[in-house]
């Protein structure tokens, strides 16, 4: 089965409004030509999910300076001013979710379960609205799945099938996007013909992936 | 008196000396990325980056440059010999699940009773928690490196009055001043550096210190 597809064709199944997960960590490991697409497709009104903002110039960051996020769920924004002018302003909605909060969050999504139970961020800002449950005498919070219409990841070297090889730390949220969204697509870096990746290397199996598109070095 | 990098070195280099043979550990971005330059020669100590490796190699400009490879705080980095790549739901499990030994973080505000602010000021400076209130909650031993004080005012308080980013978590506090250890009963001050006055340590805090009997110098 050859998923592979061009990235304007990607790109034109992100609707306004849509949900999307991008995959990276500060830009490393992020789908860049992917995401300079769908800054160039104007589509708008997104809700993030994404460890953080990256830059201004790179990452995920270039869609916010394009003002294309109506709500944005990261761990980290201080790394964008734009992300941070726009949360003060009132232009954009900023939830703060601890790292391995969210990482667990899109697990639990993607992996069939109700949520996880974390003691991280008690007695803190992000327990606000948040059902507590004790488990053996120690509190928890419970923190439910999140899901979205479309990951969009990254990938080093993926199969036509969408197996995917990670090199470096360019893992982090891709792993974890690519179980949790109804549509899931791949930048990569290089594309290989099916058979060519060894299954001893795959980190993430072409099953959970819908499409791939050849983003080049 | 030292400079402002003498001084981040002299805090780094002491809150090595904390560090254990065998130990994993995760230094926060900023003075504890330091403590990595002064590990002791006669221990191994294994550094996590939480973006999702073990293994963090030494400062970017001594190794191979892959750009596959970035550090916590997104540079350029290396993985050394024996170290492992892994996705973000196992860096964080690594780190909430009791495998991580310390910690290393600054800090805007810590306090008395442990608690500690350090990832935003409303209305000023958001820029959010990154995987600290995981590192907080999950490592077995929380060191707060840091300079005493912010522009002359006091960041060791008896309270904190910023959004906490932990209830209970700091074990430690090394500042260019001296070491304090957080106990039940209040602040126990166990090292001092020479260069000052007990007196002058209290002024410059916003709690009260127990001085411990056996006080030493902090080397």
């Amino acid at each position: 089965m050859n998923k592979l597809i061009s990235i304007e064709e990607a790109v034109s199944k992100i609707k306004d409004g849509d949900t999307i997960m991008v995959g990276g960590f500060l830009a490393n490991g992020s789908p860049e030509k992917l995401i300079d697409a769908l800054v160039a497709s104007g589509v708008k009104d997104l809700t993030l999910i994404c460890n953080d903002t990256g830059f201004v110039d790179k990452g995920v960051g270039k869609m916010v300076v394009a003002k294309q996020f109506k709500k944005i769920m990261a761990s980290h924004i201080g790394t964008n001013r734009e992300t941070g002018n726009q949360m003060n302003s009132g232009e954009t909605e900023v939830i703060l979710v601890p790292q391995g909060t969210l990482a667990e969050q899109i697990r639990a999504a993607g992996s069939g379960l109700g949520g996880v139970l974390t003691q991280t961020g008690l007695g803190t800002k992000v327990e606000e609205g948040k059902e507590k449950v004790v488990v053996d005498g120690k509190e928890y919070l419970l923190e439910k799945p999140l899901r979205a219409d479309v990951a969009l990841i990254y990938g080093t070297k993926v199969d036509k099938f969408g197996n995917i090889y990670y090199s470096g730390s360019t893992q982090n949220f891709n792993v974890l996007m690519a179980t949790a969204a109804d549509l899931v697509i791949v930048g990569a870096e290089e594309v290989v013909e099916i058979g060519e990746l060894d299954p001893n290397y795959v980190r993430t199996s072409g099953i959970f992936v819908h499409y791939v598109v050849e983003e080049g070095l | 008196m030292m400079d402002k990098e003498q001084t981040q070195n002299f805090i780094a280099r002491r809150t090595a000396q904390e560090l254990k043979n065998g130990d994993l550990v995760n230094l926060g971005i900023g003075l504890p990325t330091k403590v990595s330059n002064f590990v002791p020669e006669n221990i191994e100590v294994v550094f996590q980056s939480e973006n999702g490796f073990v293994g963090l190699g030494p400062e970017p400009e001594e190794c191979d440059i892959d750009s596959h490879i970035v550090n916590a705080g997104g540079m350029p980095s290396c993985i050394l010999p024996g170290g492992t790549f892994f996705d973000s739901a196992t860096s964080f499990g690594i780190i909430r699940g009791g495998h991580l030994d310390a910690t290393v973080l600054g800090a805007l505000q810590v306090d008395e009773k442990g608690n500690i602010a350090n990832y935003m000021i409303p209305g000023k400076m958001v820029p959010g928690m990154g995987g600290a209130m995981d590192l907080l909650s999950g490592a077995k031993k929380v060191i707060v490196a840091m300079e005493h004080t912010a522009r002359g005012n006091p960041k060791i308080l008896s309270e904190c009055n910023l959004p906490l980013t932990a209830v209970s978590a700091v074990d430690l506090i090394i500042t260019e001043m001296c070491v304090i250890e957080v106990t039940d009963k209040g602040l126990v001050m166990t090292e001092i550096n020479p260069e000052y006055t007990v007196e002058e340590v209290q002024a410059a805090t916003g709690a009260t210190l127990i001085i411990a009997e056996d006080l030493k110098e902090m080397k």
